[in-house]
């Protein structure tokens, strides 16, 4: 004791062109952006898996050799795989191989990366279990844990995960929810019986955020000095959740900051002290007992310091843009086209709302690096210019079915 | 501080912004006397010292000034002479006001005691540099534009430029409105950029009276206004904002666009709009004043300001206070200070025609963009902008 338990978040979405008021009711390829830009998938696609995922996974595979105590937890949206099959097929292999040496677990989550629960249970139900195919098909495993969304957690969301057959879910370590308690064992959420992995959001931002934060009193940030604080757990927890996107290693903190070097090391010097070890997710299950029940009736998540979802449905433009989203949840589903329900899927993912995030502007703050448009409202007015030819489209579809019933 | 004009007898924004500054400043303790170079009537002051030719002291000189201090390519081109050269200029009456100016703000540095002088743009700058070689006292040359800016891109008056050039060169400091006209200074003027401060200008905040019926009848009918409000002549873009104008009207019935302003491409634009066959959808006020410019802010449901080269740009400022989003193309300094505005290049006119349907037809946009965008403005007080201007002047 303690068990590090890594679970890295990978995820891309189908960024919106810039789909201008002009375009509606003459051009239906919303997500094929052009150029060397953020808006082109295909750009961010090759550009993040020459910085991160390619460099990463092999130096993860090379761990995993030299280290056979070491274990890692993957959660990958079904938008990121199908974009690895279409664009970089070496890194969808890279990840294969990181799976197939049994030490690395897979999760399940909303296969658009979508705030669909709280919206509609069905469609949240229905891509849940669309995450769960893919990876089966791909990786050939079946997730025994489920993550939701931007680490959204409540009681309910904790049922709904129950009732699908989980055997565990995963949320942020809010100060407030645990109270006296510390993040860094095995709980129970309130209402279902299954295992509850909190974020020790300390230890994990000091990695994702911090690392090369100059003002930072523990810049830099080493190896030792890491380890040292996972040891210092021992005594007072069982397990430590770093929790944190993938993104971290090459795009979020460059090469040079030196983050790849400190992962290089990091196993060797936990391991240097006997007591620590590493786990999976499921692992954790079957070696460690819920401790105590944690009682969460509001959603939580791993965002800003709220931990809300005030970046996601914050303002008026998130609010409305989701409203009339999910408005086409009926219309959608009895037209029944393939095609039309995928895309309108598309348009779900969370960061297509969070792109519409007012919060913290001026000050400069996290938002802006994660914004391809460069404004809240260019996004808010790209989404809508496209969602309002999806609707035409749509109404055309339905207008067309009636009458051949009819 | 010598500037070239002063509300009511403004005819832009550099005259508001005078008055904002040298009241913010005042408010601080510090005393202004504020020179003009002719006497102009109805302006009273509780907070300066106004000093004008002929009513504070006697003089020789006589001002019947028609000089306006935005001139462009066609209202000064004939003054092209080199200002020092003073053989050169008899006869040209722009030459020859500058250079009066000039002489008054030599002789108002003999008669009153200060310590800092801050010269107002090029037309004050002569008047700036004789102070300063009378008194021996440190000079601020402030710049609110260049002639970079003012032609629009269609060619530079040598004689503003060379004015411009020496009221920099022979200043101790130089403040620059945004860093967009800190570029400008540094790249054309030849001025080390330690030289040049970058002080924004602010927007003075008044409680608003209710709107009119008339406004309201008009909103009621469901019609949609796009609104312009600037000088008519290329600097602002006005060309720009027809062109989307027309694109709009291809595309939708209810939207309407007015233009307020005057300058000398108004008929041209008349012209134009005539050609483009919307003139029934394109109004032209005029030039408004405060009331009358404070109720087309308010009528508007979008304010454009599609500048080509705009040093600072306070109109977006004004609508925002007035509760009216803003759509400011990136080649302003206001964009350095506002985020919630929608900007775009002035010339890619299908992007600004687009952004213009999108907030008309989508409330939440419009909404999010006038509570976020007014908090922004109001936090733009002159009072931190003469807060940095004293800064300066205590270290000169």
């Amino acid at each position: 004791m303690p068990s590090v338990c890594f679970y890295f978040q990978v995820h891309q979405p189908y960024r919106i062109k810039k789909y201008t008021f002009f375009d509606i009711g003459k051009d239906s390829s919303y997500f094929e952006g052009e150029g060397e830009n953020n808006l082109n998938n295909r750009f961010v696609m090759e550009k993040v898996a020459r910085k991160c995922y390619l460099p990463t996974n092999k130096m993860l595979f090379n761990l995993l050799k030299k280290h056979p105590e070491l274990r890692f937890t993957f959660s990958f949206s079904g938008t990121v795989l199908e974009q690895m099959e279409r664009y970089t097929p070496k890194v969808l292999d890279s990840f294969r191989d990181l799976v197939s040496t049994g030490r690395v677990e897979v999760l399940a989550e909303t296969y658009y990366h979508s705030l669909s629960f709280l919206y509609s249970k069905e469609e949240f139900r229905k891509q849940v279990s669309m995450s769960r195919e893919k990876i089966k098909e791909l990786f050939a495993v079946e997730p025994r844990v489920f993550r939701c969304t931007e680490l959204a957690y409540s009681n309910e969301i904790a049922k709904e995960a129950e009732e699908m057959g989980f055997e565990g879910i995963l949320g942020e370590g809010v100060d407030h929810i645990l109270g006296w308690r510390n993040p860094n064992f095995l709980y129970k959420p309130k209402g279902s019986s299954i295992g509850l992995f909190l974020k020790n959001y300390r230890l994990s931002d000091d990695i994702a955020f911090r690392f090369s934060e100059r003002s930072w009193k523990e810049h830099p940030l080493t190896a030792e000095k890491f380890a040292r604080w996972v040891s210092d757990v021992n005594g007072n927890g069982e397990i430590i959740n770093l929790f944190m996107d993938y993104e971290t290693f090459g795009e979020h903190q460059w090469e040079e900051t030196g983050i790849f070097n400190f992962l290089e090391v990091l196993p060797e010097k936990i391991l240097e002290n006997q007591d620590n070890n590493f786990s999976t997710l499921s692992e954790s299950i079957d070696r460690y007992q819920t401790r105590d029940e944690v009682d969460v009736p509001y959603i939580t998540s791993w965002a800003d310091t709220e931990r809300d979802l005030s970046a996601w449905v914050g303002n008026d433009m998130q609010k409305d843009a989701l409203k009339k989203l999910y408005d086409l949840e009926r219309d959608v589903v009895s037209v029944g086209d393939e095609e039309m329900i995928d895309c309108w899927r598309k348009f779900q993912t969370s960061d297509q709302v969070y792109y519409m995030s007012t919060k913290g502007m001026g000050d400069g703050t996290v938002h802006n690096y994660f914004n391809p448009y460069g404004s809240p409202y260019d996004a808010f007015i790209y989404f809508t210019n496209a969602l309002s030819d999806f609707k035409l489209k749509l109404e055309e579809k339905k207008t067309n079915k009636d009458f051949s019933k009819s | 501080m010598f500037g070239w004009e002063f509300p009511p007898h403004n005819s832009g924004g550099l005259g508001v912004a005078c008055y904002g500054l040298s009241k913010a400043i005042s408010k601080t303790g510090t005393k202004i006397i504020f020179v003009l170079p002719k006497k102009l009537k109805g302006i009273k002051s509780s907070f300066l010292k106004i000093v004008s030719p002929g009513t504070t002291y006697k003089t020789s000189y006589y001002f019947n000034s028609s000089i306006y201090p935005y001139a462009t390519s066609s209202t000064s081109q004939k003054a092209t002479s080199d200002f020092f050269k003073f053989a050169d200029i008899k006869g040209n009456s722009l030459v020859e006001e500058v250079l009066r100016y000039a002489s008054f703000g030599g002789e108002v540095a003999k008669k009153e005691k200060f310590d800092v002088i801050h010269a107002h743009d090029w037309l004050s700058f002569g008047a700036g540099l004789q102070a300063k070689k009378e008194s021996g006292k440190p000079l601020v040359a402030h710049v609110h534009a260049t002639e970079f800016d003012r032609g629009g891109g269609t060619g530079i008056n040598p004689f503003v430029y060379r004015l411009e050039r020496k009221g920099m060169e022979g200043a101790d400091k130089v403040i620059a409105v945004s860093n967009f006209t800190k570029e400008l200074i540094v790249k054309h003027y030849g001025i080390s950029p330690e030289k040049v401060e970058v002080v924004h200008n602010g927007i003075d905040f008044t409680e608003k009276e209710e709107l009119s019926e008339n406004i309201h009848k008009v909103k009621e009918a469901g019609k949609k206004i796009v609104l312009f409000v600037g000088r008519l002549t290329l600097q602002k873009g006005p060309d720009y904002f027809i062109k989307a104008a027309k694109r709009i009207c291809d595309f939708s019935e209810d939207i309407y666009f007015v233009i307020s302003g005057s300058g000398d491409m108004e008929y041209q634009l008349i012209e134009e709009v005539a050609r483009m066959g919307i003139s029934d959808k394109v109004l032209f006020t005029g030039f408004l004043r405060e009331k009358g410019l404070s109720e087309i802010y308010r009528t508007a449901d979008l304010f454009v300001m599609p500048s080509v080269s705009e040093p600072f740009g306070i109109t977006p400022l004004e609508s925002l206070i007035n509760g009216t989003p803003v759509l400011i193309s990136n080649q302003s300094g206001v964009s350095e200070v506002i985020t919630h505005a929608l900007k775009v290049d002035f010339w890619d006119v299908d992007d600004m025609a687009g952004k213009i349907l999108a907030t008309l037809n989508y409330g939440s946009l419009s909404d999010c963009l006038v509570e976020n965008g007014r908090k922004e403005a109001e936090k733009l007080t002159w009072d931190s902008a003469a807060e940095k201007c004293i800064s300066i002047y205590n270290n000169v």
